[in-house]
């Protein structure tokens, strides 16, 4: 490519070649002329609707959530670590507070006793945020689905906007899955929102069955509870 | 409540008459195992019978407590070994019934008898009586029914609480009386290496009470294995108790239980190749304990860490050329390895010796930046003491025991695979202390480059017509009905033990594991009570648990 910036441009701002030139730096200020500032001429500026902005920003700077599970999080420190440093596409940067971070990477086997503390942190989330779900796990329970005490998939509990699968996913896999999230988030597109049949409830609002009675006394009225349905999850 | 502490003074050699005598007509019957002669005694024998075998014959080492529930019983087996010699074993079988399924506990013997019996109640459904704190320790507080016990429904409903205690700035954390803090360390912490949840008392910055809560990855391990016939289709759950690439070590834990129980023998290429898999994946786990506890201690994505992680990527690599895999390696088969070394051998050959000639320069660097760094030592020496005493009470092995100067590995002391034909020595360090785990990991990794090295000479001349890497093993293996045994390698962190029953068909009848983490973690109150908060982040770290391998 020459180094020219291209005909059409020259055209379209045409008329105004005098301010351009002014703007370009002379002597020592020539070290900050850029071909950006000599495209846009005397009009610097862009103009975008501000949504599309907003999305090119998030998924190019994406805060990913420190969250480490099972197995799958192995992989997901590789992918952060040397070698494959998925920092390389503006997504890693992890955050040890769910507070403050856009990407929820879930790298592993759910159980029911973690269930209520993962929906807890992704309700800490700041919107908009965005789940990635790492593993065989994350889609159906993985090799442990028959287990007595493993949640079918997180999608059981949050929503997921990508699956990535394997056993674990290699990180190129992972990387491949979050650069899918941004070319999503860049285009516009925000959470699905899916049935979760596990939700938060405060036991004392809970229909009083034979579970809920048998445990009145020693659950606080206040407390919050996850019901988990095994008959009915998949 | 005893400490562990009182000596333990032998007057008797291990010998199975004597141990007979000893226990005399205490013992109903005898159930022998495979690997350990056993005795049965009634349930209000057991403190009685453990103290006279740990006072007077030296079985200072309760490796295992099993329990699992026959038709017309409970049974709990007391799986007891020696910290000198661990090839002498003992069990101590101790059934109750099924009405009413209450055991003395053994907890006032072996400090270990503490969360291994609180896991045989959670999951099986044994009361034990006497027991100090007999809450569930997997499951939630509120779980229903016991999930291994013969009747239990696993499409019933259940629920599961989170009790809103997590405020710091309420006030109501805060004890008014005796002016200590209550503060939640996990489930989601990235000090705790997993979701671990440690709920800590503070007086100021001193710890005055830790309860380390685990379950949150209780993913049905044993369960898994129960539902899967021996010859395939349970070598590939072992990869995910201890995840952090030492999945070699711990298919060898299942592979030597169940060939020795059904007496298979493995060629002898094959447990070379064993030997070679198993030390490289030590190497990376060991890594990666390096790795994440200069995190805990010197803060965000460091340099250590990342060298740490470049030099895994490397032995993921060898590893993913024997296996096909980077971290699930399922490469193991019962009598032998799935496949032979890949094809050209002389780049197999090539690339491992790379490795290994470019750790020394590497290890050298680590050295200059852990082990001699002032402030790495300030956070580390003396630090999370671990007394010897205390750690064989508990049960801990492996690196945390080795860093208290207890000197035993099961590769030298009760040799499996090619450890007995190769020059190594067993790394221990005196000091007892977070520093000394370290220094312990850090010497192991020279040892298992040595192993390495020797199994890659080995294999190289390895006469090309007897490359046999597996025996000859039926189809559908179906071992005796009621044999039982108890097998534990030397995985990456201690001891990885396995209890299997059959029962006559082509699934195991019961299968426990014995884990190391979960017994090493059960040290972490008596490490830190007393220190400051952040020794005891700097604890935890030390003792490298793997959540996976902890709650199974
Ligand atoms: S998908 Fe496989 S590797 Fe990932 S957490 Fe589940 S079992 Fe582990």
């Amino acid at each position: 490519m020459s180094n020219e910036p291209t005909q059409q441009i020259y055209d379209s701002t045409a008329p105004s070649t005098e301010d351009r030139d002014a703007r370009m730096g002379q002597g020592v200020d020539a070290r900050m002329n850029s071909k950006l500032r000599e495209a846009f001429g005397a009009s610097p500026f862009i103009l975008t609707k501000f949504d599309q902005f907003m999305n090119w920003v998030r998924g190019s700077s994406m805060f990913m959530l420190q969250f480490g599970i099972a197995c799958c999080s192995i992989e997901m420190i590789h992918s952060y670590a040397i070698k494959h440093d998925m920092d390389r596409f503006g997504a890693g940067v992890p955050r040890a507070s769910p507070r403050q971070a856009d990407v929820i990477i879930v790298p592993g086997t759910i159980v029911s006793k973690f269930g209520p503390r993962m929906k807890r942190v992704y309700d800490q989330m700041p919107e908009p945020k965005f789940v990635v779900g790492m593993g065989s796990c994350t889609i159906s329970g993985g090799p442990f689905q028959e287990g007595y005490n493993v949640v079918k998939g997180a999608e059981e509990i949050i929503p997921v906007d990508i699956h990535v699968p394997g056993c674990p996913p290699r990180p190129e896999a992972l990387i491949y899955g979050v650069a899918k999230l941004q070319e999503r988030i860049a285009n516009g597109e925000s959470s699905p929102v899916v049935v979760k049949p596990y939700e938060l409830e405060q036991f004392g609002d809970l229909p009083q069955d034979e579970l809920v009675q048998k445990l009145a006394d020693q659950i606080d009225e206040d407390d919050l509870v996850m019901r988990y349905n095994w008959s009915d999850s998949p | 409540m005893s400490t562990g502490l009182e000596p333990v003074d032998g007057d008797l050699e291990g010998s199975e008459a004597d141990l007979a005598s000893l226990i005399g007509d205490r013992a109903l019957e005898r159930d022998d195992h495979v690997n350990a002669p056993g005795f049965v005694i009634r349930p209000d024998d057991v403190q009685d019978v453990l103290f006279d075998l740990r006072d007077r014959a030296g079985f200072d080492y309760l490796s295992c407590v099993t329990a699992q529930q026959y038709e017309d019983r409970y049974e709990s087996i007391y799986h007891l070994k020696k910290y000198d010699d661990p090839t002498q074993e003992v069990s101590v079988v101790v059934p109750t019934s099924t009405d009413n399924p209450v055991s003395q506990t053994a907890e006032p013997v072996y400090r270990a008898a503490d969360w291994a019996e609180r896991e045989n109640f959670d999951l099986v459904g044994i009361d034990y009586e006497g027991h100090p704190d007999p809450r569930r320790i997997l499951l939630p507080e509120t779980w229903q029914g016991h999930p291994l016990s013969l009747d239990y429904n696993q499409e019933k409903p259940q629920m599961v609480t989170l009790a809103e205690h997590a405020n710091p700035l309420k006030g109501d954390t805060k004890d008014t009386e005796t002016d200590t803090m209550f503060l939640n360390i996990g489930p989601h912490h990235p000090a705790t290496h997993g979701v671990l949840h440690v709920k800590a008392v503070l007086d100021g910055e001193t710890v005055v009470d830790v309860d380390p809560d685990i379950g949150y990855l209780h993913r049905c391990e044993e369960q898994m294995c129960q539902q899967g016939t021996y010859r395939h289709q349970i070598m590939p759950y072992p990869d995910r108790w201890d995840y952090v690439s030492a999945g070699l070590l711990n298919e060898w834990a299942y592979a030597r239980a169940v060939e020795d129980l059904a007496d298979i023998e493995v060629p002898e290429y094959a447990q070379v190749i064993r030997t070679l898999g198993a030390e490289l994946c030590r190497i990376a786990a060991h890594m990666l304990a390096l790795g994440t506890f200069c995190l805990d201690v010197f803060g965000d994505f460091n340099a250590v860490f990342q060298y740490a992680f470049r030099d895994r990527e490397v032995v993921q690599d060898i590893l993913e050329d024997l296996t096909g895999q980077r971290l699930m390696f399922n490469y193991f088969r019962l009598g032998g390895v799935a496949w032979d070394l890949p094809e050209p051998r002389e780049d197999f050959f090539e690339k491992t010796r790379d490795f290994l000639d470019g750790l020394p320069r590497k290890i050298s660097e680590y050295e200059d930046l852990v082990v001699t760094n002032e402030i790495f030592q300030i956070r580390c020496v003396d630090t999370g003491i671990l007394k010897p005493e205390v750690a064989k009470s508990y049960g801990a092995t492996g690196p945390t025991a080795r860093g208290s100067g207890i000197d035993m590995d099961l590769r030298r002391d009760d040799p499996y695979g090619y450890y007995e034909n190769l020059d190594w020595d067993v790394i221990t360090e005196d000091g007892m202390d977070n520093y000394s785990r370290v220094l312990v990991r850090m010497g192991e990794v020279e040892e298992s480059a040595k192993i390495i090295e020797q199994c890659i000479d080995l294999l190289e001349d390895w006469p090309e017509d007897d490359r046999e890497i597996q025996s000859n093993v039926p189809r559908t293996l179906k071992p005796d009905a009621d044999t039982e045994v108890y097998r534990g390698v030397e995985a990456a962190k201690g001891e990885l033990g396995i209890y299997i029953r059959s029962d006559g068909t082509d699934k195991p009848g019961r299968f426990k594991i014995r884990s190391p983490c979960f017994h090493n973690l059960s040290t972490l109150p008596v490490m830190t009570q007393g220190e400051y908060i952040a020794d005891l982040i700097a604890s935890l770290g030390s003792l490298d648990i793997v959540l996976g391998e902890v709650d199974r």
